[in-house]
């Protein structure tokens, strides 16, 4: 359904026009705006271009001094590497399938667990509902580190370390207050009348909730489980305390484990991290509207 | 078609918050019956306990000889219009109205028979193709007033349909509900805080105050003797005056020294306030017959009428409604005399009507 939350909203076909953009000073302003953007975007894309340019780049270019701007020769060879080893799969085409598993599980985990939560929160009178709400949200308060000993120790006595289930368990429970927090914004804005006369038409709650306000949260859901997504993809800390093995380990770890020895094969690191920034920025690129949606969701009242 | 029978009904949310106190109401069928009161009063409340969208902590609730305290909202039979239409954004709007009978499993030319039935008795023929988002607020309520009638059901329920209308629309969609109801003679409850609203749809009006009604009643009943000061201070545009008054050999008098007649089987030794409409009352040149002297404080210039706002005797703001001819000026000293019938006299302590 590509109905966007503000598309079903809008109660009548006039819509506002906005005023036109506000102009600024003069042309020298423009010019300096103009500049200052350049200058920040060289600063902020500079290591990106790097990494990219890194990754296909021959090694004897890579460590040229000095450094080899355009003139270089295009390779793959990095890239190859990243996913093939000379024994069959490398172990980093290994750590990267693991971060595709850990991340998924505990993104769609936290979804399932936390659009419910969001509904049930959004619509019924709850006991201490603000309180319950304030506590799940105090889970988010603290630096996730801080109790990455407690959980090391925990996780020791239940068998948990280095496996995938355990991280997986981790990021559901830091996905879970996220979720429910974001959702229950999007929730909050679809009118509960919809399933009231849903349920006035002979559906049942859950039926209501499922064919109307569902679909009309999608948009929603989307936004969150990106962030979700995305947040379960870069963590690193708990994916280093927490497993050691080659089969278990996710590509942060991974990639970081790259860096240490006696050498550094910087283009198999500048390739590693390619292959791993591309999923997420493809998948945030896809759902774009949505994220802005989501973000910006509440900032304007109707 | 039903009438439904509300016995003692309490509702009490978890939180501690009680909506709905204690409330009776007895609806015939086939009347279209106003819940009015003032936002926080439990009108809603009680409605929704009537659909079966809330469920009420005690109480029972009889839709024609059914029992509904535990039957789930689409097996009440009811249909309900709310304030913000609900109308499925994702469906035309034949869909809109075929909806309910097709979670019914109507055959298919049933089904377009009942709508097309209803579009025509709601007149939404051009508009059956469009989407929610492309109709303005009447059309969309025009929508959701059909799809409640599609169904056929045993009563209509509706919370504050009007609400989000502009002035115009609602008086002309005030107009078109009733034509409906008495055409259908379906059972109806709406819920309203508008008085005009009220007044002009109801056969009859139940007034609700903190979760209590405070007085159920025809319009003409409510507006001639409200049952208590918060039912004379509601009703009406400017409300009732409320004089504070003792009974003098035979008379009800008033600080000023206003006279009004007396209803019969007044208590002695209690405070009373008299209710006076202000079209009860004359503002005249000072000195005349049967006035008492008073000063004007404003004057509201509303074209057809003016409302007088004059103090008298200790007794401030006294709101007189004249026609537009008769013109004083700010400050200007004036006479006050009563022209109205018997007066409703209030207990000052109980609040309540006494006689």
């Amino acid at each position: 359904m590509a109905v966007s939350v503000d598309e079903a909203m809008s109660t009548g076909p006039v819509r506002d026009h906005t005023p036109p953009a506000r102009r600024f000073g003069g042309r020298g302003r423009s010019v300096l705006e103009i500049a200052l953007l350049t200058v920040l975007a060289v600063v902020m894309l500079f290591p990106v271009l790097w990494m990219i340019e890194t990754s296909i780049k021959e090694n004897r270019d890579v460590y040229a001094i000095p450094a080899k701007f355009f003139d270089f020769t295009v390779t793959l060879d990095h890239f190859k590497d990243v996913f093939v080893a000379s024994s069959g799969r490398s172990a980093l085409s290994a750590s990267f399938l693991n971060s595709v598993v850990v991340a998924g599980v505990s993104t769609v985990l936290a979804t399932v667990l936390g659009v419910p939560a969001a509904w049930a929160y959004s619509r019924f009178a709850v006991k201490a509902k603000k309180d319950q709400l304030f506590f799940i949200l105090s889970t988010r308060f603290m630096p996730p580190v801080v109790v990455v000993i407690p959980i090391f120790l925990m996780y020791r006595q239940v068998g948990l370390i280095d496996t995938k289930l355990g991280l997986i368990l981790i990021y559901t429970a830091f996905n879970v207050p996220f979720t429910i927090w974001m959702m229950k914004g999007f929730v909050d804005e679809v009118p509960a009348e919809y399933e009231d006369a849903a349920m006035l038409d002979g559906y049942t709650r859950l039926q209501a909730f499922w064919r109307f306000t569902l679909p009309l949260l999608l948009p929603g859901i989307a936004a969150t489980a990106v962030f979700a997504l995305i947040f379960s993809w870069n963590e690193f800390v708990f994916a280093i305390f927490l497993t050691s093995s080659d089969d278990v380990r996710t590509a942060p770890p991974a990639i970081a484990g790259l860096i240490g020895g006696t050498t550094v094969d910087w283009g198999l690191v500048a390739a590693a991290s390619v292959v791993f920034a591309l999923p997420v920025l493809v998948f945030a690129y896809l759902v774009r509207k949505h994220l802005v949606a989501g973000v910006t969701l509440g900032a304007v009242r109707r | 078609m039903a009438g439904i029978e509300v016995t003692a009904l309490h509702k009490r949310y978890p939180d501690g918050t009680v909506a709905v106190e204690h409330v009776d109401l007895s609806i015939g069928d086939g009347e279209l019956f106003v819940m009015l009161g003032p936002s926080g009063c439990g009108k809603t409340t009680t409605l929704r306990a009537i659909a079966g969208l809330e469920r009420q902590t005690t109480g029972d609730i009889r839709i024609g000889d059914t029992l509904v305290n535990d039957l789930p909202p689409a097996e009440r039979d009811i249909a309900m219009v709310f304030q913000f239409y609900a109308l499925y954004p994702h469906l035309r709007t034949r869909d809109n109205l075929a909806f309910p009978l097709r979670a019914e499993g109507l055959p298919k030319a049933e089904v377009r028979e009942r709508v097309d039935e209803a579009a025509r008795l709601m007149r939404l023929g051009p508009l059956l193709d469009r989407r929610p988002r492309r109709l303005s607020g009447g059309e969309q309520q025009r929508v959701a007033l059909a799809r409640a009638l599609v169904r056929r059901p045993r009563a209509f329920l509706m919370d504050e349909p009007l609400t989000n209308l502009d002035a115009e629309l609602r008086a002309d969609m005030r107009t078109e509900i009733k034509h409906l109801q008495g055409e259908l003679g379906t059972t109806m409850v709406y819920v309203t805080h508008d008085q005009v609203e009220a007044m002009s749809l109801g056969h009859r009006i139940a007034i609700l105050n903190k979760g209590r009604v405070e007085q159920i009643g025809t319009p003409l009943e409510v507006y001639d003797r409200p049952a208590s000061l918060f039912c004379a201070a509601f009703i009406g545009s400017p409300p009732m005056n409320l004089i504070e008054v003792e009974v003098a050999d035979g008379k009800l008098r008033s600080q000023g020294g206003l006279a009004l007649t007396p209803p019969p089987g007044l208590p002695r030794d209690r405070c009373l306030v008299a209710g006076v409409r202000p079209e009860a009352l004359e503002v005249t040149e000072p000195g005349a017959e049967r006035s008492v002297p008073a000063r004007v404080v404003s004057a509201e210039w509303l074209g057809d009428e003016i409302i007088y706002v004059v103090d008298h005797g200790g007794q401030r703001d006294v709101r007189v409604r004249m026609p537009p001819t008769v013109r004083f000026a700010a400050d200007a000293p004036v006479g006050l005399r009563h022209t109205g019938g018997t007066p409703a006299v209030y207990d000052v302590s109980t609040e309540e009507l006494v006689a």
